[in-house]
């Protein structure tokens, strides 16, 4: 067991300790946060950033009623001046664009158009088409005799929001977010899986090619060297994901240091803009989630599913020698559930309770990747019961053949063997 | 007293008696030699010894107990024909960590490893990486972890080759003392000269069978042709005789056979009659070299593959 122990440090710090682990490990988590920052910085800077629009208003149609709701535009109405010859003046007036407003028949309006140096955007322009739209209704109800202000006082406008009833009172929930965190968890698994399952194959070729193997098998049964450096790679995936939580935390409570209007603004319920209204909708369907169950599930698909695929990869690693292609069409089997798995689980996101989600999620091949699709529904307890439990089983059945293939294989050199001769190995005595 | 015993080992593989009913045993604190051609077994032999591979049957016995892997691996030090390190660790740790996986604690091990690099001068190495040594200095390293845990049991498998002479002396020397020191060593080549020189007692193995056991100096006596030569000022012209017949000869010397039961003395007799000034005489062994490439040649020279039932 000690020399178990052994071994598991020596292929858990040989990685931990190399470059490209600490890059990846902080560049990751850094550049989805960044990326994130520059989003709000942008939507930050927009709502102070002014337009000032030019208006010739030939129809007349603005003059009943001009509110502009949004700030951002500035209007100004420009008299005695025609399209031509403005189109010369208004950027010396220090517009950014004018719109011209030609007769027409208020009920049968065509196209209007914005003269700008550069671009308008696209906000900016919806808010345009937005003014115009309500100075035509307002023109178009008064024509039929009745009063916009009676108008507005019979208009609804209501909202649907989801409240989830649990032990703990009822919560704010968010259908969006659910599914992000679904997706997010299902992913991770499924890039994990992958990513340590050849680390692991290609550490076992490695000790294959170099030869190393037989001096360690002297020293250490070849059982404890695969099971050494199967826990030892797992080991170094819990360390990525708990630095990325760490990395997480310290970033979203920095958050607030970084905008601190932004956070005010939500605390307060004063957010007016779409953007901040995102923000608040995340943080409040977050915590109507049961995260502790569903980190504690991730957490044990994660391992569970690990484990089971790393023993497959450890016998692959172990039968081919030196030649990527030979590792490539074995390998190609193993990856296909695991992919199966990544179909169902998207899939089983928006129907939970399918026969093909059910089923996805008790199979113990594609069970790591489809239960985190169902993680924040309400899973009948069975079901991750008996997923759970066919699992490990899985998992010990794994381990217990591959191990067989691995001891015979780390010695073979020469010609791959067939499938048949793995099977043969695996579930040969002694 | 007998360190190692091998009783009736066999080992089949699918098209290969790659170990067929093999049996000899090994005294404590002997060097002890283990021929043969490519391909005769010799390597899944050392495997059996060593544990990496389970016998189809027979016994190996060490100490006088039957051979267990979990208490004897820390007996055994077993450097492969192929050379195995891992290519990107720093060289001090590697050796360290080896030498633990024996069962030295840490203390222990880095204390062995600095003594033994200090030995061999490899004090700068520490912290160079395996890939950037050349083949011969990788292959002093191996040495190093292979002996560093003090192991009663000693398996070298060709451990000269890539070696210079200096490097060579160096690790023969070495050899030498630790036998000198009660390890009892294993040395398993196709480089003939090398065992006469370090060997005490040799076993020949071919075709996965054994065809040959004994000290060397017992095998030359048994595989001598009565072969003398001498030497002299002149030599007569005539030589033919009845007591030898001339293998080689010039002016100055001669080989001969003896023949019809004649001794040494009968042929210094019959120069001496001659009045032929003496100058040298004595007898020629062969050279394991020689009996050797005599007994395998008689077979086929590689392994054909043959189907086990």
């Amino acid at each position: 067991m000690n020399k178990t122990l052994l071994i598991i440090s020596r292929e858990y710090f040989t990685r931990v300790k190399k470059k490209s682990f600490l890059l990846t490990t902080i560049l990751v988590p850094l550049v989805i946060v960044a990326f994130y920052a520059v989003i709000i910085a942008i939507s930050i800077k927009g709502t102070t950033d002014e337009t000032k629009i030019a208006i010739i208003d030939n129809a007349e149609l603005f003059s009943d009623s001009l509110s502009s709701q949004n700030t951002n535009l500035k209007l100004s109405f420009i008299k005695n001046e025609t399209e031509q010859s403005f189109i010369n003046k208004y950027k010396d007036q220090g517009f950014q664009a004018f719109l011209n407003v030609p007769d027409f028949d208020i009920s049968k309006p065509h196209k209007f158009f914005v003269h700008s140096q550069s671009s308008l955007s696209l906000t900016n322009s919806i808010a345009i088409e937005k003014l115009i739209n309500k100075a035509i209704e307002n023109k178009r109800l008064l024509a039929k005799g009745i009063d916009p202000a009676v108008f507005k006082s019979i208009t609804a406008d209501v909202q649907v929001e989801n409240t989830i009833d649990s032990k703990e009172g009822s919560k704010k929930g968010s259908a969006g977010i659910a599914y992000l965190v679904s997706f997010a968890c299902g992913i991770l698994i499924y890039m994990m899986m992958i990513i340590y399952g050849t680390q692991v194959m290609r550490g076992v070729m490695e000790e294959k090619t170099n030869r190393i193997a037989e001096v360690i098998i002297s020293s250490v049964k070849p059982f404890q060297l695969m099971l050494g450096k199967i826990i030892g790679i797992g080991a170094v995936g819990l360390t990525q994901f708990a630095i990325w939580i760490v990395i997480m935390i310290v970033l979203q409570s920095a958050i607030p240091l970084i905008f601190p209007d932004i956070m005010q603004q939500i605390s307060s319920g004063t957010a007016s803009d779409e953007d901040i209204n995102m923000i608040a909708t995340f943080t409040q369907g977050m915590s109507a989630l049961p995260l502790a169950k569903i980190l504690f599930l991730f957490l044990f698909y994660f391992l569970a599913g690990y484990l089971t695929y790393a023993s497959l990869f450890a016998a692959v690693g172990s039968v081919v020698s030196e030649d990527q292609q030979e590792a490539q069409q074995l390998v190609f089997p193993i990856l296909m559930p695991i992919i199966l798995g990544f179909v169902i689980m998207t899939n089983s996101i928006n129907n939970p309770n399918s026969t093909m989600a059910v089923f996805g999620s008790l199979f113990p091949l594609t069970s790591p990747i489809v239960m985190m699709g169902r993680i924040t529904y309400d899973i009948p307890f069975w079901q991750i019961a008996v997923s759970m439990l066919l699992l490990i089983g899985t998992f010990l059945f794994f381990t217990w053949v591959t191990g067989k293939i691995y001891r015979t294989g780390i010695l073979m050199y020469g010609k791959k063997p067939s499938w048949k001769e793995m099977l043969k190995w695996g579930f040969k005595k002694g | 007293m007998q360190l190692l015993e091998l009783q009736n080992l066999k080992k089949y593989f699918a098209t290969q008696k790659a170990v067929d009913d093999i049996s000899f045993s090994i005294n404590e604190g002997s060097i002890f030699g283990m021929l043969g051609p490519n391909g005769a077994g010799k390597t899944t032999l050392l495997r059996m010894i060593t544990g990496i591979f389970y016998p189809d049957s027979g016994e190996v016995m060490f100490n006088g107990k039957k051979f267990d892997p979990q208490s004897d691996f820390r007996n055994i030090g077993y450097m492969p024909e192929e050379r195995g390190l891992y290519k990107k660790m720093k060289i001090g740790e590697q050796a360290v960590y080896l030498a633990r996986l024996k069962g030295l604690s840490h203390a222990e091990a880095t204390q062995k490893v600095k003594e033994w690099f200090i030995k061999f001068e490899m004090q700068s190495w520490w912290n160079k990486k395996v890939e950037d040594l050349s083949k011969g200095m990788s292959q002093k390293l191996q040495f190093v972890t292979t002996v560093l845990h003090e192991p009663k049991l000693i398996i070298l498998d060709e451990p000269f080759s890539g070696l210079d002479p200096v490097n060579a002396n160096l690790i023969k020397d070495e050899i030498f003392h630790l036998a000198k020191n009660g390890s009892t060593i294993i040395f398993s080549t196709h480089r003939m000269e090398q065992v006469e020189e370090i060997c005490d007692h040799i076993v020949l193995i071919n075709k996965g069978k054994k065809i040959l056991d004994g000290s060397v100096n017992n095998i030359k006596q048994e595989f001598k042709e009565n072969i003398y030569q001498l030497g002299a000022k002149t030599l007569p012209e005539n030589l033919i005789n009845y007591i030898f017949e001339v293998v080689k000869h010039d002016n100055h010397q001669v080989l001969l056979r003896l023949q019809n039961d004649a001794t040494p003395n009968d042929v210094l007799k019959h120069f001496l009659s001659q009045g032929v000034e003496i100058q040298s005489f004595n007898e020629v062994l062969p050279s394991l070299n020689d009996i050797f490439i005599k007994l395998v040649e008689d077979t086929t020279k590689a392994r054909q593959f043959q189907n086990i039932q």
